[in-house]
């Protein structure tokens, strides 16, 4: 704040704390005696007869409210409160963040730690490290990869073997560090209406689908002339681009004629975020062999 | 409102606290109390070190969020038992009050039992009221020092003791007492024996009936708890007046004079110091110390016993017998109070007797909806948060209902340790045709294998899509 305001604020807002302290205590000090009558009653009588006794308060009830006087005065000279001051403890949210961050770290690194120097794939089948990295997945995976990982039309399913950018420990992490993107360009204007009715057909033919022959052959030239570079000759798919095998029937955009010829017209741009800035580097490990456990061969 | 002329002092507004000297009373009431604070705290200090179950039988494990009570775990989710302890709490005492006033004041209040406990101390070692206004009035001497000292002492060894049994019941005793020897507790472990052995020197020791009178709100609401017919201490003033001296064998009849000898031993007894013989006054604990010891003095001057009793203002008023008066006790408000205790009593106790030892959460993922997998089948998936609070390992086998072809794709069972939770997803899936596009209420099953009768539903929805 003090960038934008004068040092003015500080010691007007200092003064007012001040004050109003000194001003509690000078009034509870006014307050400790008044004139009444000498009499078992405040003198005071409503409703012809109704008269209240004079009952004071118990002599301690006044340290009290001294007592919080006192505290408000030690707290401010503590902790930060009175105008700019930053109290002698020099206590700061931040820093208590720090510390606690620390404690955690210094709680939870022994653990991590552990399951560190373990490799990936035998990581996978120990289970307490695979709790733990459930509990990951659910918190920081789950919204989009569903649950149980198996992910909703746009977010890849990892519990197939069926991998976009790779499979291996190694591919993995890197797609949960660093992030992806997935880009299918547009089509529409270079294949044109019938183009990509065509190119489509060829698509579906190649997972087995029921196809027009007519439209597979012709698209089969559309396909070989602009698809081939990034799914390949045979339609496998290039992990190292993210492109996906269209030959396997799984469909991350959804099957069906309408929605692969809106994929090949319009194209599609998936992102996975990266998580190196919000997960620790050892939370990552866990977390890879948790995503690798889910479609892990049984050996 | 009219100021009533008188002459004006200058005056304090706080209090100049007057010490009490209780003097000690025994009798009937006094040995109820005592019965109670011997139940009480044997049942505090000594409940727990029970075991059961190879665990502490009383453990309110705030780390785990587990409380055991004997056979019975609660979780969190089980707060409403803890909302049903203190509204039955409230209605008895409501009833109690209705009935004979500040039963609880009088005879169980923890602030009443310590005091007790600790006058008990102070009288061992210091002597009765006497002795001891004696002492406080001599200057300063070696023996004073030793008795305040040792009184102090006691106290404070009690009260250690005390607050040591208070966290012994967060964290297992059994184990909380080597480290208490080793002076290695934690941070908050020796914070709570400290505070709450502080707080039981400071308020048995110290403040007494200052906390009846100004920090208790019992006292202020007492007022609208009675009514005509609830049994209080009265002293009979009928009886009593005029009061005077008189000796034993004296006609005092013929010199005009009520029962009341005024010899102050009601006074002098009280613990919050107050005269009851100018009726009921909110400081009145209804610890029938002053009926104790007026009864003793009736037994020496050869009276009927009672001119200071419990008794209702109607039974004052209208010279009710004793039994007139009793049956006055069951009027509406009383059993009106009475019925609905009854009844949360009942409903509580039936359902924990009826309690299935297992919680069962459905949350559907929301961002993944629907998806269509292999077969053509559509599919939901949902989180299954399964909490077994039993103390044995458990398995569980889930199944859903609720649409024809719906059913749990894969595994379907799945096993737990002792007083555990576990999250697990589960899939669900179903035919195409099996349902028309949009929501449709299901309803997952979670049953205990090998163990009749304990399972729970838990609806959800699914999307077709």
């Amino acid at each position: 704040m003090s960038q934008f305001v004068s040092g003015f604020w500080d010691i007007y807002i200092a003064l007012i704390t001040v004050m109003s302290i000194v001003a509690c205590a000078v009034f509870l000090k006014s307050q400790s005696s008044t004139k009444l009558p000498s009499s078992e009653t405040t003198g005071h009588a409503w409703d012809e007869d109704l008269a209240e006794y004079n009952n004071p308060l118990p002599g301690w009830w006044r340290w009290l409210f001294y007592i919080t006087i006192v505290f408000a005065l030690v707290y401010l000279v503590l902790y930060p409160g009175l105008g700019s001051w930053s109290g002698v403890l020099g206590w700061t949210q931040v820093g208590q963040l720090r510390e606690e961050t620390l404690q955690a770290e210094s709680q939870y690194g022994p653990i991590y730690e552990k399951f560190a120097r373990v490799e990936i794939k035998d990581l996978a089948k120990n289970t307490a490290a695979l709790a733990i990295g459930q509990k990951l997945f659910l918190n920081n995976c789950a919204q989009c990869h569903a649950s149980d990982g198996g992910g909703s039309r746009g977010f890849p399913s990892l519990t197939d073997r069926d991998w976009l950018w790779g499979g291996d420990p190694k591919e993995i992490r890197t797609s949960i560090a660093e992030g992806r993107n997935g880009v299918m360009p547009p089509w529409g204007q270079v294949l044109g209406e019938q183009g990509v009715k065509d190119v489509t057909h060829y698509v579906m033919s190649l997972s087995g689908t029921a196809a027009d022959s007519i439209r597979v052959a012709k698209g089969r030239e559309a396909y070989a002339t602009y698809c081939v570079a990034c799914h390949g000759a045979e339609g496998k798919g290039n992990a190292a681009l993210g492109a996906p095998n269209l030959t396997d029937g799984i469909w991350l955009h959804g099957s069906g004629e309408a929605l692969i010829s809106e994929t090949i017209a319009r194209g599609r741009s998936s992102q996975m975020p990266a998580h190196k800035e919000l997960l620790a580097p050892a939370k990552i490990h866990v977390l890879t062999a948790y995503v690798y456990s889910l479609s892990a061969p049984p050996d | 409102m009219n100021d009533v002329a008188g002459e004006l002092v200058e005056q304090s507004l706080y209090e100049v606290r007057r010490k009490i000297y209780p003097r000690a009373v025994r009798g009937w009431f006094a040995a109820w109390r005592w019965t109670l604070v011997w139940a009480t705290q044997i049942a505090y200090y000594g409940g727990a070190w029970l075991t059961w179950n190879d665990r502490q039988a009383v453990l309110f494990d705030i780390a785990h969020r587990k409380f055991f009570i004997f056979g019975l775990v609660f979780w969190p989710q089980d707060i409403i038992y803890l909302t049903v302890l203190l509204v039955i709490a409230a209605f008895s005492l409501f009833l109690f009050t209705a009935i004979a006033g500040r039963l609880w004041c009088g005879y169980a209040c923890p602030q009443t039992v310590y005091t007790e406990i600790f006058m008990w101390i102070e009288r061992r070692i210091e002597g009765d009221r006497h002795a001891r206004m004696k002492l406080d009035q001599q200057r300063f001497s070696s023996r004073r020092l030793f008795l305040k000292g040792a009184k102090h002492a006691a106290w404070i060894a009690l009260a250690l003791w005390t607050g040591f049994t208070f966290v012994g019941y967060v964290t297992p005793i059994r184990e909380l007492w080597p480290e208490v020897l080793a002076l290695s507790t934690g941070p908050w472990e020796t914070f709570w024996i400290l505070f709450y052995g502080f707080a039981t020197y400071g308020n048995a020791g110290w403040m007494r009936e200052q906390v009846c009178k100004y920090m208790c709100p019992y006292a202020r609401f007492q007022s609208a708890m009675f009514d005509q017919d609830t049994m209080i201490i009265t002293y009979d003033r009928g009886r009593g007046e005029p009061r005077g001296a008189r000796s034993r064998k004296e006609n005092y009849k013929g010199k005009n004079l009520g029962d009341c000898v005024d010899c102050g031993i009601c006074v002098q007894v009280c613990p919050t110091g107050i005269d009851i013989r100018k009726g009921l006054q909110y400081e009145c604990i209804g610890c029938a110390a002053c009926v104790d010891g007026c009864d003793q003095v009736m037994d020496k001057m050869g009276y009927p016993r009672g001119l200071i009793r419990y008794s209702t203002a109607h039974a004052m008023e209208k010279a009710l017998t004793h039994r007139e008066m009793l049956a006055r006790a069951l009027r509406p408000r009383v059993l009106i109070y009475l019925c609905i205790l009854l009844a949360i009593v009942a409903a509580a106790a039936f359902s924990l007797w009826s309690r299935v030892p297992l919680k069962v959460d459905v949350i559907r993922d929301r961002a993944a909806i629907v998806r269509e997998v292999e077969g053509g089948l559509i599919e939901n998936v949902y989180r299954l948060q399964i909490m077994n609070t039993t103390e044995q390992a458990r398995a569980f086998e889930v199944s859903v209902s609720g649409l024809p072809t719906l059913h749990v794709q894969g595994e379907a069972t799945v096993g737990m340790p002792a007083a555990a939770s576990r999250m697990i997803p589960v899939k669900v899936r179903i035919e195409t045709s099996s349902a028309a596009p949009g929501t449709h209420p299901i309803e997952f099953t979670v049953r205990t294998i090998g163990v009749e009768g304990v399972s729970v539903h838990e609806k959800s929805v699914f999307i077709v899509k």
